[in-house]
């Protein structure tokens, strides 16, 4: 993100007006760097100094949430209001959908259930938390872009889909070719816990997701799944 | 040439005439001509379908907005009319606009005064729809009244009200029919005798009903002459002994007199006065009255609060929210410098023309910018001290803001609370660049060579 600054010299007062306009654009930011990158030629006497560049750039620290980085708005109070204002609302709901996306992603979560907690959907630093009519909002918004499915319908749990289902047929494909599966066997069990998926994405996955993917390879004929006793025994023939 | 010969009339800006103090409007008739068909070498202009409006003191005539050029207003003070004709019930008046003739004197100048050397018959051709009728016993009643004696001379209520009565008297027999003893009941004007005896009995019976009413307005004149002494005393007071009073006493003064002032407009337009035009002359005057309060609130005021401070202007003759809301609309057919605005959330307010939402947007956006709004945000009540308009109409400006997209939301267990927008600008990247242009100033010549180095060393700092 650019930002331009109007300065007319560069003197002491050039630190706090930055740092003003650090804390005017982003006042919701923990903790920021500004790094100041000085060009060899500047010299302040210079008349043909009328127009210099300085390029600063600005790293925004924020708050943590375990091992996933919110984003420097998090702590901004009507992030975690339903705006009413077409425009602001839109934005606002793209920001929400990609936040949930993203960390569902690195944290693996699959399933969120609206009336449960779930760490994104409260700031304890601002004690904001979003309501259930925003909670379900943002999340039929990802509905309606196939990112997410209601379980339900009562509209109570979500099945988030950072991959969608053809992205992860894509992946285990690209498993199976990566473990010389191509006409090979192998159980449910072994994808989701074995150590072959040990380290990808395939690791954990949620049993639905990874039904439905498989639903969508035996469609094209990518493989075959055999009906054990249990439904823990149940197995696959890929023929790529 | 044509102006000369009537007194005139001062206009305001939303096309009320200006009335004299305790004048009192009271009746209002459209597309009125006012003529002089005597003599045409007079200078009595020929005024063309405008306005008449009948007030205790003056006969005005206004020229219709709409049609413009129709000559300047004018005025024909009832003191000048020497003679009312009564209209004359033939086959002809059925077919032709109703007419209302009287003679007023001039003076040798030509001019319409009081008191006057030769005298002319200035007929009124009322085209538009109007009770003429009604016009003419009112018209009759005012001059009979002499109301414009009473506040020249200032003389008491009770002797007013006998000169009235006596005046009364001499009038009626002073009419077209004199009583000169000899009562000759033939013919059509035997007949033209009965019904002006009928008419007078009923007349008589109406009066004796409407005593009780008729003491009482009197009295409520008398009550503004009494709030407008008091002020009067209490301003050559504070004025006279100002050191001497301590600053308590002066601010209740000083609200004495608010009230006092307040309790105002002496000729408020009213159903029975104005008739059909009633809307229309509401709206004139409210468009009058408005502008100081308009002014005090800062160019923007709710409606309510304007409901309020109209009625008590008017005293007894109170009008309903719905009169005042037709005469708000009517706004955008007259010239004036006031608007009927309504919000998105259905509040509505009055606000003068030039009045424009980016001044305020403007000051919203300096205050959601201060550290502190940005942080916490701001409530209706903060965006009313710094504005200085009442908290509702200061929602009404943030809601309006939000809606522009300049501000946002935050509903908490805190309340509602406005930031400043920052949606439309949010990047998911956490790292900005910014570029700082440094522009040529006069005082980056005074600089010294020796202290770049302290420069360069800031850098690092940094």
């Amino acid at each position: 993100m650019r930002h331009d600054l109007l300065l007319y010299r560069w003197s002491s007062s050039s630190v706090v007006i930055l740092l003003g306009f650090a804390e005017s654009k982003f006042p919701y930011i923990s903790s920021l760097r500004i790094h100041v990158e000085i060009p060899s030629q500047f010299c302040p006497h210079n008349p043909r100094n009328q127009q210099l560049h300085v390029h600063c750039t600005i790293f925004c620290y924020v708050s943590k949430l375990g091992d996933f980085k919110l984003p420097h708005f998090f702590n901004y109070p009507p992030y975690f209001t339903l705006q009413p204002v077409r425009d602001t609302r839109e934005k606002q709901i793209q920001l929400w959908k990609e936040l949930i996306l993203d960390y569902c992603k690195t944290q693996k979560t699959f399933v969120i259930a609206l009336e449960e907690e779930f760490p994104l959907f409260a700031n304890h630093v601002i004690e904001r938390s979003l309501t259930h009519e925003a909670r379900e909002a943002f999340l039929s918004a990802l509905v309606s872009e196939g990112r997410a499915e209601w379980m339900d319908k009562g509209h109570r749990k979500c099945l988030i889909l950072w991959h969608r289902i053809q992205d992860w047929a894509d992946i285990l494909i690209q498993f199976a070719k990566d473990n010389g599966l191509e006409d090979g066997v192998v159980t449910i069990e072994e994808i989701r816990s074995g150590t072959e998926s040990q380290g990808t994405e395939l690791h954990g996955i949620d049993r639905t997701i990874l039904n439905r993917a498989l639903k969508l390879l035996e469609q094209k004929g990518k493989l075959v799944v055999f009906k054990g006793t249990s439904a823990d025994d149940e197995g696959i023939k890929f023929s790529i | 040439m044509a102006g000369n010969c009537l007194p005139p009339v001062i206009i305001t800006g939303s096309g009320r005439p200006v009335l004299e103090p305790n004048e009192i409007e009271c009746f209002f008739l459209s597309g009125v001509d006012l003529l002089c068909e005597d003599d045409p070498s007079t200078s009595f202009p020929h005024l063309k379908s405008g306005l008449l409006i009948l007030t205790t003191y003056r006969l005005l005539w206004l020229p219709d907005s709409a049609a413009s050029g129709g000559g300047a207003a004018g005025a024909v003070p009832l003191a000048a009319i020497s003679h009312i004709f009564s209209v004359k019930k033939s086959l002809r008046s059925v077919f032709s606009s109703p007419r209302v003739r009287f003679q007023v004197s001039l003076s040798p100048e030509g001019r319409v005064e009081a008191v006057g050397s030769r005298s002319v018959v200035v007929t009124v051709v009322v085209r538009g729809k109007g009770d003429c009728d009604a016009f003419l016993a009112k018209f009759w009643e005012n001059w009979r009244a002499r109301a414009w004696e009473e506040a020249g001379s200032g003389s008491s209520n009770a002797a007013a009200a006998a000169a009235t009565a006596e005046t009364a008297t001499t009038s009626s027999s002073g009419g077209i029919y004199s009583s000169d003893g000899t009562v000759r009941m033939v013919g059509v004007s035997g007949i033209l005798r009965k019904e002006q005896e009928m008419w007078e009995s009923t007349d008589r019976s109406l009066q004796e009903a409407f005593q009780d009413l008729n003491a009482l307005m009197s009295k409520a004149k008398e009550m503004v002459m009494l709030a407008e002494k008091m002020r009067l005393k209490l301003l050559s007071g504070s004025n006279s002994q100002a050191n001497a009073t301590n600053d308590e006493e002066m601010g209740s003064k000083e609200e004495m007199q608010d009230w006092l002032l307040s309790v105002g407009i002496i000729s408020p337009v009213t159903k029975e006065s104005a008739g059909a035009l009633y809307h229309q002359q509401l709206s004139r005057q409210l468009a009058d009255f408005v502008k100081t309060p308009l002014e005090k609130a800062g160019g923007i005021i709710n409606l309510i609060d304007i409901y309020c401070l109209f009625n008590r202007a008017r005293g007894t003759e109170l009008i309903s929210p719905d009169d005042l809301l037709q005469a708000c609309s009517l706004w955008e057919k007259f010239d004036v410098q006031v608007v009927l605005r309504k919000f998105d959330s259905g509040v509505m307010v009055i606000q003068t023309k030039s009045h424009s939402d980016e001044e305020v947007f403007n000051k919203v956006k300096m205050l959601v910018m201060k550290p502190d709004a940005l942080r916490s945000g701001i409530s209706a009540s903060d965006a009313a001290r710094t504005l200085g308009v009442a908290p509702a109409m200061a929602k009404e400006h943030l809601l309006s803001a939000e809606s522009k997209g300049l501000l946002c939301r935050d509903i908490s267990p805190d309340g509602f609370r406005f930031y400043i927008n920052l949606f439309l600008e949010i990047d998911r990247d956490d790292v900005h660049l910014l570029t700082i242009v440094m522009l040529k100033s006069p005082r980056l010549v005074e600089f010294k060579p020796r202290r770049e180095r302290n420069y360069k060393k800031r850098f690092t700092v940094l």
